[in-house]
């Protein structure tokens, strides 16, 4: 029997496990035989280092893991391993990362293969431990790629993927789950035949780029101002023609495994949809329900694009399915001081130039881990619904689930 | 101990590089080189070595080389090192990075990596101030030394960063000097051989950063330990000993004027009186415990 015929009669579901998201990065990155790990402990990413240490002190795994001591080192230990040619892993959040961002900004430069996880986090001060994803959004100006999946399994599934479109275009991979909704919350997902994962992302490829002491060359050494803008260009081109790999290796993944997570975007009842909500990570069930709950609610058309690639923006994927709706909300777990959210300042910016461009409203909400509702999506679907018939303002950014008066009522206190 | 004549011919830095006439820490690379061979992976952080490679796609070494930010140096090398060992290579992976990669913003990696005795030959060669900004102050620069933030003199004494290396237990530590090129050819040659974290601190004169004539380079680093200011020592399996160079001026009648040391240097031209007092009592009280720990262990 075909992997494919395996697939169509449902027996792509075994061995199947209940693990969190951060488990399922851990299963991953021993799937995908990673050779050395920077591991530093940040919540609510520390699961996956205590778990990766579990498995390879038990099942005495040939994975050197180096517990370091601060984000920085965990990054530049991934790079010193990368730069020889080895498969190399690591995982931060929040503070982590920015402690980090030097050496994430680094590996983009130096084009190493890294993949990092992050669960993400709202940063302080104050201290916050909640969820947003400002932290998730700030990379994607650095160099990675930055992929955004939505439950346990697709992030298993993306950590696989990420080792593919690393090693195939030298440009670094994260991958962000959201803090706490996923990374503490369990979920049965199916571990694919490592013969499986071995061909997907095999690791005997040849690497132009590692250092080795045959043919010696120098890392990272200082370039000229004519040099410097030609690399970044080359950074630029690689990660806007990432828009159809990523697609391209999500597809690739189906073949072997028959789960799709649409690429760069996932699509949600958009075939006739006139407004729809743009959104990232674990929210997307939520906004999906949502939608549903409305179309039969109110028989609005309304449909979810769930953003799965960061970078590559998916500018191409994005224009098309925008040039078929009428009103389009865009829901930022993160903020722009004085903006908007990140996501939709892109959106717009991407959707200038359409013919019929739709109507664009920004939202922001759930920063530091606020809950965003079912019922908050049904009402953003009748704000857009009132927005499309003309008969509500489009505002520079509306937010979800403010509540000044809890402020208010403790400054009344003191 | 090997003799001069009895160093390698072959040179793994080359000439032409982006060095200042003069200049230490070649002299110091250029011999280590000799020492490690060509079955090395060189890790450098921020420092005048990362400029002195000569730009891409030229390199003035010639074996592999990964440069690094400032901070992250011994962490990469830790990295690397484990990778290549996963991958069956037996290759040295050697860092060399300045007295500010290695006192001041990397000490915390450098730490890290040696309580983990990662498997690294760690190189710090020490000039004693930041001189790839231009010179500027460093916790390896000396009191009363003039730099770009300390117009009037430095406040502060040097921290004792072999010390701080000894406190981690590691299987070697050494001072050396680039004015003994055999001493420290020596010591590579051993440390190259020992496994775990190794910490070589190399003193290298800087001409443009010491206000220090090109052609007195040498001199000034070879007045360094006659004068008992840059004693040269090793730690090896906890037993400290004493360097050959080193060993007569533990005595301070053997040692020579310190003053012969300062007025080569414009770096020290401020020193006030009292503050040469103190250097010279910080030098009696080094030499004087470094006499005591000769020949024991002392971690």
């Amino acid at each position: 029997m075909s992997i494919i015929e395996e697939k169509k009669t449902g027996s792509n579901l075994k061995n199947l496990k209940v693990v969190t998201a951060n488990e399922a990065v851990a299963l991953a990155v021993k799937c995908a035989r990673v050779d050395v790990v920077g591991a530093y402990p940040i919540s609510p990413q520390t699961s996956i280092m205590e778990y990766l240490t579990k498995y390879v002190e038990t099942e005495n795994l040939p994975i050197e893991i180096i517990r370091v001591e601060s984000e920085h080192s965990a990054m530049a230990v991934a790079m010193g391993a990368a730069a020889v040619g080895a498969r190399a892993f690591t995982a931060t959040a929040s503070q982590g990362l920015l402690y980090m961002a030097e050496m994430v900004y680094w590996v983009a430069g130096s084009r190493l293969p890294v993949v990092m996880a992050i669960a993400s986090r709202a940063m302080g001060a104050p201290w916050i431990l909640g969820n947003e994803h400002t932290d998730i959004m700030l990379p994607r100006e650095w160099g990675w790629i930055v992929l955004f999946p939505e439950d346990n399994q697709e992030v298993f599934d993306t950590i696989i993927q990420a080792y593919r479109i690393a090693d195939k275009t030298l440009i670094p991979v994260i991958v962000g789950l959201d803090g706490f909704i996923m990374s503490h919350t369990t979920m049965p997902i199916s571990i694919p035949d490592q013969s499986i994962i071995d061909s997907f992302i095999p690791k005997n490829t040849p690497k132009p780029y590692a250092l080795n002491t045959e043919n010696p060359f120098t890392h990272g050494n200082a370039v000229s101002s004519n040099l410097y803008m030609e690399f970044r260009y080359d950074i630029f081109r690689t990660i806007e023609e990432a828009e159809d790999l990523v697609d391209q290796v999500d597809r690739e993944w189906y073949e072997l495994t028959g789960r799709t997570y649409g690429g760069t975007i996932q699509e949600y009842m958009l075939d006739d949809a006139e407004v729809a909500i743009i959104v990232m990570g674990a929210s997307s069930g939520d906004a999906k329900q949502a939608a549903m709950n409305v179309r039969q609610k109110y028989n609005i058309k309304a449909g979810v694009i769930r953003l799965r690639s960061i970078r590559p923006f998916p500018v191409k994927r994005l224009s098309r399915i925008a040039s078929r709706l009428k009103c389009i909300g865009v829901l930022d777990r993160n903020m722009s001081p004085g903006l908007a959210g990140m996501i939709a300042t892109e959106v717009k910016f991407a959707l200038y130039e359409l013919e019929n461009r739709p109507i664009i409203q920004a939202y922001i909400g759930g920063l530091g881990g606020k809950d965003i509702k079912i019922e908050d999506f049904e009402n953003i679907y009748l704000e857009l619904h009132e927005m499309m018939q003309g008969k509500r303002k489009v505002e520079k950014v509306r937010w979800v689930g403010l509540d000044l008066s809890a402020v208010e009522a403790y400054f009344e206190e003191v | 101990m090997t003799s001069i004549k009895q160093l390698p011919y072959e040179e793994y830095l080359l000439a032409g590089n982006g060095s200042c006439p003069g200049c230490g820490l070649t002299i110091g690379l250029r011999n280590v080189l000799k020492a490690v061979g060509k079955d090395v992976y060189m890790v450098v952080p921020a420092s005048c070595s990362s400029v002195i490679q000569s730009p891409f796609p030229n390199s003035s070494v010639t074996v592999p080389l990964l440069n690094t930010p400032f901070a992250a140096a011994a962490a990469a090398a830790s990295g690397m090192v484990r990778a290549l060992r996963v991958m069956g290579k037996d290759s040295v992976v050697m860092v060399w990075a300045g007295d500010g990669g290695t006192f001041d913003i990397g000490l915390a990696t450098v730490s890290g990596a040696a309580e983990r005795n990662e498997d690294i030959l760690y190189i710090c060669y020490d000039n004693e101030a930041y001189m790839n900004t231009g010179g500027h102050r460093s916790g390896a620069t000396p009191l009363g030394t003039f730099t770009g933030t300390t117009p009037t003199g430095k406040k502060e004494n040097k921290k004792n960063v072999p010390l701080i290396m000894a406190a981690h237990k590691v299987p070697y530590i050494a001072t050396a000097s680039i004015a003994f090129v055999t001493d420290l050819y020596d010591k590579i040659l051993k440390a190259k051989n020992i496994k775990g974290f190794r910490y070589i601190q190399i003193f290298s004169p800087c001409t443009p950063g010491w206000l220090l004539p090109t052609e007195k380079s040498v001199e000034s680093a070879k007045l360094a330990v006659q004068t008992g200011i840059y004693p040269l020592f090793e730690i090896e399996n906890g037993v400290f000993k004493i360097s050959a160079p080193s060993k007569a001026y533990l005595k301070k009648e053997k040692r020579k004027p310190l003053q012969d040391y300062f007025k080569i240097q414009g770096r020290f031209k401020n020193l006030k009186e009292e503050q040469v007092k103190m250097i010279e009592q910080w030098i009696d009280e080094m030499n004087e415990e470094y006499a005591n720990l000769d020949g024991k262990k002392i971690i």
